[in-house]
């Protein structure tokens, strides 16, 4: 089976910047890609090359078998594209703007009038129909900018950055959204929220500067932080601390520990493949330790963000 | 197809969503009509034709029309919009064309709402009608020569005073072609194939011709081609330079 997005060796130059270099990847259905990277890492830069508003200074992209360079018009009827800022006509209410895209995309009378009353349910649309782009919210406008792009149900979702400027409860939806049409799709989802790359992705991708730095699962990624199966705990009496920490340094498991002064937190890092939570448990139930608090990390993603870019954000 | 006649529709909703098409044609009407009477003496001359309110036209749209046009691509550059209907499966002649005849349209609506006086000139003498008509025609071509010129330049830029401006300068070049103003630039030093070339490009030519009366072929071809040229132009510049 030919993968529904094959992108190789992407390189996009714009005079002395080189703003993706020499990116290769392949995204098959069912999965939901995340592209996490700090600003200017050239995550709108590479979306932009697969939707086909950008041509690549050199490389390829193919989207369900079509080369976005050679047939253009194919591999955008595959595509759905929210562009960052989620840009429309101001002037435009939702209903003329949907009713402009389904024509441009040439949906069939038969099923326009189904496929947009769809639309307008999945993304909460009925209320500010009739109101004009340019006063909606920021969170409609992007809500308006989704229903755009998966009016035509395409095969592939290109999000860039889909929750940015939505609140909370609007974030949830979206990514409730995302989640219920990853099944059969194949979604691709840029952002600089790490929960986000948890909450909906099945796999992300690192890049900065350009260049892929990682490509893993979430789990994966997390597992690569330090705090990956770290134990942290508060005890009620802190004057114990200095006894308690020595203990469990003492842990065959426990590579070392760290004491948060301000939180009185005392965080118990793994030895390579470790798994300190048993042992310490055991140990305060032993000791009678009165904790407040005792929890296993699973690993910070922001942390391992930062350690992998870190270099090239420099 | 389908996709041209989509952004057909949406740019010609557009002027009337927004106040660009009542200010436009009222402004239009207006200055046209006031032209006739105090500069064109509609009323002293004492002879029925329209010659008065056409030899004003291309002095109006010089500034009107680029008006209009310079919002056409500078406007989807400033807004964004651009990526998204460059990401639809629209061809970009077809995105170019649709609004290039959408804003054609809407000026010949313009040009179309001056008919009272043309009712009026009937009421008060018994004008030759095939030549108002040739000259209407000539009016609405000439206009579309002048958008298309504008569409063009609106490509290149995301700033519509920009816009504007090239597209007057431009035009005013275009309209006098013909004259020494323009001519003598070229003359002291072009060959004389040259300058004649330049001064056959002249609108004002070629629309006093068709505004007499007589549709001669070469003037139909000439603003056939001059807005396919600027058309085709227009689709190039966008392809080369969608982003930026």
């Amino acid at each position: 089976m030919t993968a529904k997005i094959d992108c190789q060796g992407l390189t996009k130059q714009y005079g002395s910047l080189l703003a993706v270099d020499d990116l290769s990847f392949k995204v098959e259905p069912g999965e939901v890609l995340g592209f996490l990277g700090p600003n200017g890492a050239g995550k709108t830069t590479t979306m932009r090359i697969i939707a086909g508003f950008l041509a690549p200074t050199s490389g390829k992209v193919s989207v369900c078998g079509y080369d976005v360079e050679a047939e253009p018009i194919e591999a955008k009827r595959r595509i759905g594209y929210l562009p960052e800022g989620a840009p429309s006509y101001p002037e435009m209410t939702p209903r003329e703007f949907l009713g402009f895209i389904a024509d441009a995309r040439g949906i069939p009378k038969a099923d326009r009038r189904r496929r947009l009353e769809e639309v307008y349910g999945m993304l909460h649309l009925e209320r500010v129909l009739d109101q004009s782009i340019e006063t909606l919210s920021k969170g409609y406008r992007r809500r308006v900018g989704l229903a755009q792009a998966i009016l035509h149900d395409p095969d592939v979702l290109l999000l860039d950055e889909p929750t940015d400027g939505l609140d909370p409860n609007q974030k949830h939806e979206v990514r409730q959204l995302i989640g219920g049409m990853a099944k059969s799709k194949i979604i691709v989802i840029s952002t600089h929220l790490l929960e986000e790359v948890d909450a909906i992705c099945t796999r992300a991708v690192v890049i900065a500067r350009g260049k892929i730095l990682a490509d893993d699962t979430p789990a994966g990624l997390e597992a690569r932080s330090k705090f990956h199966n770290a134990v942290s705990l508060k005890l009620a009496d802190p004057s114990q601390l200095p006894a308690v920490r020595s203990e469990i340094a003492a842990l065959p498991e426990v590579e070392s520990t760290e004491l948060d002064e301000r939180s009185g937190r005392l965080t118990a890092f793994p030895r390579a493949g470790g798994r300190p939570l048993t042992p310490i448990s055991r140990l305060a139930e032993q000791r009678g330790w009165a904790l407040d608090e005792l929890h296993l990390e699973t690993g910070r993603l922001d942390e391992v963000f930062r350690t992998i870019t870190g270099g090239a954000t420099a | 197809m389908n996709g041209m006649i989509a952004v057909f529709k949406r740019e010609l909703a557009s002027y009337f969503t927004t106040p660009v098409a009542y200010v436009f044609i009222v402004i239009f009407l207006i200055v046209a009509n006031a032209f006739t009477f105090y500069l064109g003496n509609f009323y002293e001359r004492g002879q029925a034709d329209l010659a008065s309110f056409f030899t004003f036209h291309p002095w109006l749209f010089l500034f009107l029309v680029p008006a209009l046009s310079m919002r056409l691509w500078a406007e989807e550059r400033k807004s964004g919009s651009i990526e998204l209907l460059m990401t639809l499966p629209i061809k970009p002649w077809q995105s170019v064309l649709g609004k290039y005849l959408a804003a054609w349209a809407f000026t010949a609506l313009a040009i179309a709402l001056t008919f009272p006086i043309w009712i009026t000139v009937n009421y008060l003498g018994s004008p030759d009608n095939g030549v108002i008509l040739a000259a209407y025609l000539g009016s609405v071509l000439m206009a579309g020569g002048f958008l298309a010129v504008g569409s063009c330049i609106s490509a290149i830029t995301k700033n519509q005073v920009i816009a504007f401006i090239l597209s007057v300068v431009v035009s005013l070049a275009l309209l006098l072609a013909g004259l020494p103003l323009v001519l003598d630039v070229f003359s002291a030093w072009a060959p004389q194939a040259l300058v004649d070339t330049i001064a056959s490009l002249s609108f004002l030519t070629h629309f006093d011709s068709i505004s007499k009366g007589v549709i001669d072929a070469r003037d139909l071809v000439y603003f056939g081609l001059l807005i396919g040229f600027a058309l085709y132009a227009n689709t190039i510049i966008l392809e080369l330079k969608k982003a930026d």
